[in-house]
């Protein structure tokens, strides 16, 4: 089996990244447990949102759109899970940023850091519209568009997504 | 799915995995179920990793404690002698006066009446994975004789009630979780109004009248109208009051560290608790609830384990 082969759109030349077994799931597994664990001791960690991050790097590496999604949807129920929010707020939300992430990084070269803080950021951004809107619109739970601590919660997670994103670089198969 | 062109198959996927899941969300409103059976799993297969870590920062935090972090022990020790020295003056100051020995018996008294409330301490263990919602999770759960809407203090004040009671773990809705509410009233006045989260470190007491005289630094205890915690337990302090509308906007400061809170105490009834009171000192009438679960939290288990909720019930 090729460990990595190029998808050709247009006049590129795109990588399809793969990982070592079990690194998806172990990231996965890591992210929703740590997403949970962390703020006890630390309480800003609660500003993170690890498994977005997860799903944007693995959609982005991955470049299939439907793994990706598929990805989103198990990382968004599991963290609904262990939240108290429905099942499904979060695994629509997390289905879709899995589908464009996938479908965006199988058009554009994404390994660049600046290019993966600005997806990172968007995607972000994104997410937590389509949270509110199933807020409002499913849930009748009415939640503000924008706060401070979403613009701050964006910058944090986009920077901590390069160098996250740099480190499941290393397990890459190459 | 066979027939169509590849590059709509994943977006079709999309559509119905979308689909299937705002169906989810339909089914447990209308039914107000929350997917039980999915988060029994889910809980059940992170709350022992969460216990094993939360384990693992305690040991590591005592080994930097007792020997990494000894660095400058000596000169720590020289002032801990020092300190000790004066201390040791100021107890003996404190045994003479009789006042304060009859405070300490009173505590005492106190102290042996609360033993008869089931409680248990319970570690934290996770909070919520959902960065917009303040629930916790702790290391007990139905098998320490957890039930769902028990409520959950800590010395120093109220922390939330039980949202969802598993196995081995518990999920604990924090007063400010925006979801969140306690019967209270103000200590002096006793204007009673529920007090609500709003997802921020401060809460909302709802519904004081504009006429009603409210002052910055009140006490705010819960009046046990709820039927979860009993009367006067501390929630909290005003810090701020402002006309509004109808009623005023008043902000209160938790009592208890919610923030960085490692171990809280489960009340283990959900039939109304009534706290023994004792009839306090003019001066310290204020302060004499605050010390309710402080007493009981010395040896909760064993006062836990004297009276279960199964025993009273029928």
């Amino acid at each position: 089996m090729n460990e990595t082969y190029d998808l050709r759109v247009g006049e590129s030349h795109i990588e399809v990244h793969k990982f070592h077994g079990g690194t998806i799931l172990l990231s996965l597994l890591i992210a929703v447990v740590l997403q949970s664990f962390l703020p006890v001791y630390i309480a800003k960690a609660g500003m993170l949102d690890l498994p977005l991050l997860i799903t944007i790097y693995f959609g982005l590496s991955r470049r299939n759109p439907s793994t990706g999604l598929l990805l989103g949807t198990i990382i968004g129920l599991l963290q609904d899970s262990l939240s108290k929010t429905p099942l499904g707020l979060f695994g629509i939300a997390k289905t879709i940023i899995g589908y464009l992430a996938s479908s965006i990084g199988a058009r554009l070269d994404t390994e660049h850091p600046a290019a993966r803080f600005a997806l990172t950021g968007a995607f972000f951004v994104l997410h937590q519209g389509i949270v509110i809107l199933i807020q409002k619109l499913l849930l009748a739970q009415p939640q503000p568009w924008f706060t401070m601590r979403l613009l701050v919660a964006c910058l944090v997670n986009a920077t901590l997504g390069v160098f996250l994103y740099y480190l499941l670089d290393r397990f890459r198969k190459s | 799915m066979a027939g169509l062109p590849s590059r709509h198959r994943s977006l079709f996927l999309l559509l119905g995995v979308v689909l299937l899941q705002v169906l989810l969300l339909a089914v447990q409103i209308k039914r107000d179920s929350q997917g039980r059976l999915l988060r029994v799993w889910t809980v059940s297969a992170v709350s022992p990793v969460e216990r094993s870590g939360a384990w693992g920062v305690g040991k590591v935090r005592d080994a930097w404690r007792h020997y990494f972090a000894l660095s400058d022990t000596a000169r720590q020790n020289e002032q801990l002698r020092r300190e000790n020295g004066e201390l040791k003056l100021e107890i003996m100051q404190l045994q003479g006066k009789s006042a304060e020995a009859d405070r300490l018996a009173a505590l005492l008294n106190f102290k042996q009446k609360q033993n008869k409330v089931p409680m248990v301490v319970a570690r934290v263990i996770g909070s919520s994975a959902d960065p917009n919602s303040n629930v916790l999770y702790i290391d007990q759960g139905q098998r320490d004789g957890i039930r769902k809407n028990m409520g959950v203090i800590t010395p120093e004040g109220v922390v939330g009630k039980v949202m969802e009671a598993y196995r081995d773990a518990s999920q604990v809705l924090v007063v400010t979780d925006r979801d969140s509410g306690v019967g209270a009233m103000i200590a002096d006045s006793r204007i009673q109004s529920p007090v609500g989260g709003t997802g921020e470190p401060l809460l909302n007491m709802k519904y004081v009248g504009n006429d009603d005289e409210v002052a910055v630094g009140s006490r705010v205890v819960t009046s046990g109208m709820d039927r979860i915690f009993p009367k006067d337990l501390p929630v909290g302090v005003i810090t701020q009051v402002k006309q509004g509308g109808q009623y005023k906007q008043i902000r209160v400061k938790p009592s208890a560290n919610l923030e960085k809170l490692e171990e809280v105490i489960v009340l283990l009834t959900t039939d109304p608790v009534v706290l023994k009171q004792e009839p306090p000192p003019a001066e310290s009438s204020s302060t004499a609830p605050a010390k309710v679960p402080s007493g009981s939290a010395t040896q909760p288990t064993s006062a836990a384990n004297a009276t279960k909720p199964s025993d009273k019930r029928p």
